[in-house]
């Protein structure tokens, strides 16, 4: 009796979840809202950095709908969980513009993720805002880049590192996770500093695996490169989660910042949410925006989190930080809503038109434009040195945005690239 | 070695039932003519058209239900459960990638000759072992003896040395994992974890056309019909007999007089070149391969789908893969947060309730009249 | 008359010394400081900082150290700092009303070094030894020939013989820049004594004629650099195998509950890294309450948290048992499956429950920094505590296991099921018990993870496969096999890292694994026995 009823229960289950398998694809198409797709894992090993985003973006959208949402119409978001997984990223972004025909699609992390859904979008000529550094070397179309390329956090941070008040570092470890982003940022970084006349014997690469959490023997090689000679720095584009057991030896080895300062691309407030700063005071982080910067729009901004965090009942809302990608993918709703506004329509090839040369006055404190021609921000970089209470010091920055070079000149071959998406 | 319920062997050389051919080539016909048909020839805004969504979507899931089959000759009828499974179907998947990143000749970023992950890291010539990539049979041939090689080299030493169940199980998975690790480096020349993307043409045809979806759909589909010929065709014969015995008393088999090395390595071969065939099919329709195939974690998901569908069935695994990543699809859109609690609780209700999965279920609802 | 010279100098510094310290000189607490400290450039600040240092004004301590932690403000002019909530003028210790928000100052690292290195002269004159003795050993490799009157005071006035010996090494490395070839000999000689990378460096500088003129420095120079070499290697290869011992200890703590339910019980438990998740997540828990409730208390929290972290797991885990895996028993790769299905359930929970990001747990201060073996080498105190927990819970295992009737009862179970419950052991209650402990051992390596890596819902991942290898490579049923494998797989992956790289040191080793396990099926340890099959 008891099995009968399970089964049937069972089966039942098994027939909905078939239907609804086959059915899901047809989405209401309510013709008063504007659907915005957001493409973040919230599982798997990327939802710890991606599920941040996912909120942001939420929030950014409620806000824009509170003050009457775009072109009279109210943005409706369309969450989809690609699990960390590549091939389920192509095969959610093409269910997001094929099924549900969003509008514009906010999301990935990774470049592998970037990588995967690409063919998808120039296929069905979508639209991806990405909003995360990355390493350069892409211009398409269907894209808009709100994060860094390398000339916009690497290369001011090595100078940075060079300068007297950066410690005059003329010995250099580049340390980073065994993979495209770090090797590729290494290599330019490698070539940028022959071309300051840092010999190779002056330069040490060391790569882990993914997930590596020992670093003994790491920081036992940087102690003893440093201890070789000149003043040594240490360039990190350690990935995720190795950053916290690599922050922990550090700060337990004894290695200072005052004697070794360490620059990560890849450690914000987020990341540093997970390590207890106290040693790490003075190592650094370049990035085009940092939570404590003051001025009003970030004051709204840090705010609006901390608001839609403790409203949300988020974990740990008491705590919530923002963070540059975060910053990103506020400031590229924004302006894909006022390129909207300007090209009255929603289709994708007016709205890339009229994409060129949007602006607003960015949490960052200056005012942030898009290129007219390369899919890239204009953004202001920034230094900050650890602080014990999780945040950053600004120690230095560029005068006003930097334009955004993805071609890197220190990449041969990248002088005869076209700064323009090809047609 | 526990023994999983498996209908009793059927009479010598009998395929199937009368009813099993009937579905089998019901199933053929609508998956080799009938669904591209309908998405080639039916109009998009008709109701029985089937978007390139769906078709990437259901090409992926028979390519998953090759692999799952490929697992369940060696899982549910010789008793050896592999956790690297993931490494045959990447590896497959790899060297017919390697076709794909050459054919995009020079349309890739920098118009060079080389891949762009090459041109990228400032190589100036094609690393050895890339050496005939272009050429689209050199190609498949890689895609059958890469993987059948190492599976073979790996297999001999393992069953010669008698390493089963468990142990058998860790050291796979040790395998697959120092791959993934090999793989993620720049250095060993497949593109890092970017793995290959950007694929354009296959044998000078584009791949974005519906033409090519259809083509690698009904590829898939009847890629799927032949392994489930195939390992039928073996277990209903002699070689499934032995095969069974090493399974449920090595020993004994082994004292009658047969050699278990020879029958155990032949499945293990023939089931990760089932494996890599699924991995070539399954790169140009999803549009990427990375190391992250390789991982652990996704080789005991292909297990998932054997033991849910019914294990040492052979038509179970295929129902398993399409009903776990049908719900997949389903979940990680309508529930996002949920999906993983439906995973678990599947694998558990399965292990404990339904040893003999899917297929089991349907046994008992209306096998019993029958019996 | 060389030999005149360096009295005759010596007896300048001192002169200037004193009259630098006994004149009534205090420190410029003006406005023109706060605003150099806060707008100045680096250059500025520093020469503001330098002078302050020279004054010998006892509050300038209090001001450095306030710089150095970030905790000093410029209010309505005036240098602040605050203290419970208030603005406390650093001169006259008075209570400010401040107008708007003070601005607070912040350094970067060149300042830092600057305020770090004027402490560290001030506090050579601290009360406490144990203070001079920090400070002393930090200067022994900074020093620089300002420094030479201070120092040269200290080593006057010092009685502790440690202390002493570094303030004589600080000393002779400012030295070594001299006018005086004699001087400079002596300083170089006495630099041989030293194991500090930094004089290794300045050193090796001498050797070439541009930089030191006198042959005989040079040669001395030589000599003391490979007496400095020596000691550096030496101290270089203690400190790879503690790293691989530390590896190896932490290898074992995460293995060791699966060799109990793995190796002793048979039952393949993929969620094993989840326990150890759970058992790092309790820790952050513990940390929280008393961080909240007890903060004076929260340097103890480990000593809690052990306890509670291997209490919950163990509930945890006989949970685990009493709902799914008793199901299972004699069918492990279904357990697998089972067990892997509990994993994703327990990872998405944890998520659900304290977010996708990873938690911070803190070293408690005892645990923080290391113990420097010699300069360059330093053993961290986490590691070596680590070390230790690896060993108790080892004896504690094998006790419970060997000595107890509960372990009596777990090792009849696995024996014999049948048999043991014939004579009256109540199997299923023993096999929920004995799970437990497995658990909570588990449970136990969360909590050491916690003190040197990420707390994250995935963490448990990262640990599963290596946990198995050490389990199957140490051979199943053997506590000591899985201690000979952690080990043997910690060293030789520390001394292949530093050889190859973190990277293909790992796939060598996996590989290594793979061809051991061909050879030996059994692992390290093989229970002798006449059984045909597994």
């Amino acid at each position: 009796m008891q099995r009968r009823h399970f089964l049937k229960v069972l089966s039942l289950a098994a027939a909905t979840l078939s239907l609804g398998a086959m059915s899901f694809p047809q989405g209401a198409q309510a013709a008063d809202t504007i659907k915005v797709g957001i493409l973040h894992s919230l599982s798997g090993t990327m939802a710890i950095s991606e599920t941040a985003l996912k909120e942001t973006a939420l929030m950014t959208i409620e806000e824009i709908n509170a003050k009457g949402g775009v072109l009279g119409k109210k943005l409706e978001p369309v969450v989809v969980d690609p699990a960390s997984n590549w091939p389920l990223f192509a095969e959610k972004a093409r269910q997001l513009l094929s099924q549900d025909k969003v509008a514009v699609v906010f999301g990935c992390w990774t470049s592998v993720s970037r990588k995967s859904v690409l063919p998808v979008f120039k296929e069905l000529n979508g639209l991806l805002f990405y909003p995360v550094q990355y390493e350069g070397e892409e211009l398409e179309k269907n894209v808009f880049y709100t994060g860094a390329a390398p000339n916009q956090q690497a290369i001011p941070a090595v100078e940075y590192l060079m300068s007297e008040d950066g410690g005059g570092a003329q010995r250099f470890v580049l340390l980073g996770t065994d993979y495209v982003y770090p090797r590729t940022t290494n290599k330019i970084l490698r070539a940028f500093l022959n071309a300051k006349k840092i010999a190779d014997a002056d330069i040490l690469e060391e790569y882990t695996p993914f997930g590596h959490a020992d670093y003994q023997t790491i920081i036992a090689k940087i102690k003893k490169f440093a201890s070789e000679g000149k003043k040594t720095a240490v360039i990190s584009t350690i990935n995720g989660d190795s950053n916290v057991p690599f922050y922990k030896e550090l700060g337990n080895a004894g290695l200072k910042a005052t004697e070794v300062p360490v620059v990560a691309f890849s450690v914000g407030e987020e990341e540093l949410r997970g390590v207890d700063t106290k040693p790490l005071v003075g190592h650094l982080a370049s990035w085009n925006y940092f939570m404590s910067l003051k001025n009003p729009v970030n004051d709204g901004f840090t705010k609006m989190y901390k608001d839609w965090a403790a409203k949300n009942k988020l974990p740990g809302a008491d705590k919530v930080v923002t963070n540059d990608p975060m910053e990103a993918t506020y400031i590229g709703l924004h302006l894909w809503k006022q390129a909207v506004e300007k090209a009255k329509t929603t289709d994708v090839d007016p709205v890339i038109a009229a994409m060129a040369g949007q602006a607003m006055q960015g949490p960052s404190g200056f005012e942030i434009k898009m290129d007219e021609k390369n899919h890239h921000l204009h953004k202001p970089v920034f230094i900050g040195e650890v602080r014990a209470d999780g945040q950053f010091n600004v120690v230095w920055k560029t005068p006003g945005p930097v334009r955004a070079a993805p071609w890197s000149p220190y990449i041969p071959g990248n002088d005869k690239k076209s700064d323009e998406p090809e047609k | 070695m526990s023994t999983p319920t498996t209908h009793p062997l059927a009479p010598r050389r009998v395929l199937f039932g009368r009813l099993g051919w009937s579905a089998l080539i019901l199933f053929a016909l609508l998956f080799v003519v009938v669904i591209p048909a309908l998405h080639l020839l039916v109009p998009t805004n008709h109701p029985l058209y089937i978007s390139s969504y769906l078709i990437t979507l259901g090409g992926k899931i028979l390519c998953y239900a090759i692999l799952a089959v490929a697992l369940d000759l060696i899982w549910g009828f010789a008793g050896i459960l592999s956790l690297g499974h993931g490494l045959f179907f990447a590896l497959g998947g790899y060297a017919f990638g390697m076709y794909l990143m050459r054919s995009i000749g020079r349309d890739g970023v920098y118009h060079a000759d080389l891949p762009d992950f090459m041109v990228f890291l400032n190589w100036k010539e094609l690393p050895w072992y890339w050496i005939g990539s272009d050429h689209f049979l050199v190609a498949l041939l890689w895609i059958l003896l890469v993987p059948a090689l190492l599976a073979f080299v790996f297999g001999f030493f393992a069953f010669r040395s008698r390493i089963k169940g468990v142990y058998f199980s860790i050291i796979t998975q040790a395998l697959t994992y120092a791959f993934m690790l090999l793989f993620f480096r720049n250095e060993t020349g497949f593109g890092g974890n970017n793995g290959f993307t950007d694929f354009k043409r296959i044998l000078g045809l584009s791949i974005t056309t519906p033409e090519m979806r259809a083509t690698l759909f009904a590829l898939s589909a009847a890629a799927l019909t032949g392994a489930l010929l195939l390992c039928r065709h073996l277990i209903a014969g002699k070689f499934g007999r032995i095969l069974t015995a090493i399974r449920d008393a090595e020993s004994r088999v082994m004292f009658i007089g047969y050699q278990p090395l020879w029958y155990k390595l032949t499945a293990w071969t023939l089931s990760a070149l089932m494996a890599a065939i699924a991995g070539a099919l399954y790169v140009p329709q999803v549009g990427i391969i990375n190391p992250g195939e390789m991982s652990p974690a996704n080789s005991i998901e292909i297990a998932i789908w054997v033991a849910v569908g019914g294990r040492g069935t052979l038509v179970g695994p295929i129902l398993g893969a399409a009903a776990v990543n049908l719900a997949k699809s389903w979940f990680t859109f309508s529930f996002p947060e949920y999906w993983l609690f439906f995973l678990g609780v599947l694998f558990i209700a399965v292990t404990l309730w339904f040893p003999g999965g899917i297929v089991s279920l349907w046994s008992r609802l209306f096998g019993g009249a029958r019996r | 008359m060389p030999h005149r010279q360096p009295v005759r100098s010596l007896a300048w510094w001192i002169a200037l010394w004193i009259l630098c310290t006994c004149s009534p000189l205090r420190a410029e607490w003006d406005a023109g400081l706060a605003a150099t400290l806060a707008n100045g450039d680096s250059e500025a600040r520093i020469a503001a900082i330098r002078q302050l240092v020279t004054s010998g004004d006892p509050k300038v301590a209090v001001l450095l150290k306030a710089l150095a932690e970030d905790g000093l403000a410029v209010a309505d002019g005036r240098l602040a700092r605050p203290i419970d909530g208030q603005w406390i003028d650093l001169e006259s210790g008075a209570t400010l009303t401040p107008t708007g928000t003070p601005e607070s100052l912040s350094i970067n690292n060149r300042v830092r070094r600057e305020v770090q290195s004027g402490l560290a002269l001030l506090r050579l004159f601290d009360a406490d030894p144990k203070v001079r003795l920090e400070a002393a050993s930090s200067l022994q490799s900074r020093a620089t020939p300002e420094m030479i009157p201070a120092l040269e005071k200290a080593l006057g006035q010092e009685q502790d013989a440690t202390i002493h010996d570094h303030l004589f090494l600080g000393l002779a490395l400012a030295r070594l820049s001299s006018k005086d070839a004699g001087q400079r000999l002596a300083a170089v000689k006495a630099l041989g004594e030293s194991a500090s990378t930094t004089v290794r460096v300045t050193l090796s500088r001498l050797l070439e004629p541009a930089a030191e003129p006198d042959e005989t420095v040079r040669r001395e120079a030589r000599d003391s650099l490979k007496r400095i070499e020596r000691r550096l290697a030496l101290g270089e290869a203690a400190g790879a195998l503690f790293s691989g011992i530390s590896l190896g200890s932490i290898l074992l703590l995460t293995a060791l509950g699966l060799a109990i339910t793995y190796g002793v019980m048979g039952i393949l438990n993929m969620a094993h890294g989840e326990l150890l998740m759970i058992g790092a997540y309790s820790t952050y828990a513990v940390q929280m309450l008393f961080r909240n409730h007890l903060p004076n208390l929260l340097e103890g929290y480990l000593f809690v948290a052990i306890p509670v972290a291997f209490v919950v797991t163990a509930l945890v885990g006989m949970l685990m048992e009493r709902t799914v895996i008793r199901w299972l028993y004699g069918r492990p790769l279904e357990t697998l499956l089972a067990t892997w299905g509990i994993s994703l359930m327990l990872i998405q929970a944890v998520r659900l429950l304290f977010g996708a990001q990873n938690v911070e747990v803190a070293n408690p201060g005892w645990m923080s920094g290391g113990v420097a073996l010699m300069p360059g080498v330093v053993l961290p105190w986490n590691r070596i505590i680590i070390t230790l927990l690896a060993l108790l819970v080892l004896g504690l295992t094998w006790g419970m296991l060997n000595r107890t009737r509960l372990g009596l009862f777990v090792r009849a179970v696995t024996q014999n099921r049948a048999m043991a419950g014939c004579v009256g052991v109540p199997t299923g209650l023993i096999d929920t018990l004995a799970f437990g402990l497995g658990a909570g051992i588990a449970g136990l390596g969360g909590v050491a993870i916690s003190q040197i890596a990420n707390v994250g819902p995935d963490m448990g991942q990262g640990y599963i496969v290596d946990s198995f290898l050490v389990v199957v490579l140490g051979g199943v049923g053997q506590l000591a096999g899985a201690v000979w494998a952690a080990m043997g797989l910690g060293i030789a992956g520390k001394l292949l890292e530093g050889w190859v790289g973190a990277v293909i040191a790992k796939i060598l080793m996996l590989v290594f694994i793979i061809v051991f396990i061909q050879k030996r099926p059994q692992g390290l340890f093989v229970l002798k026995g006449r059984q045909m099959e597994g």
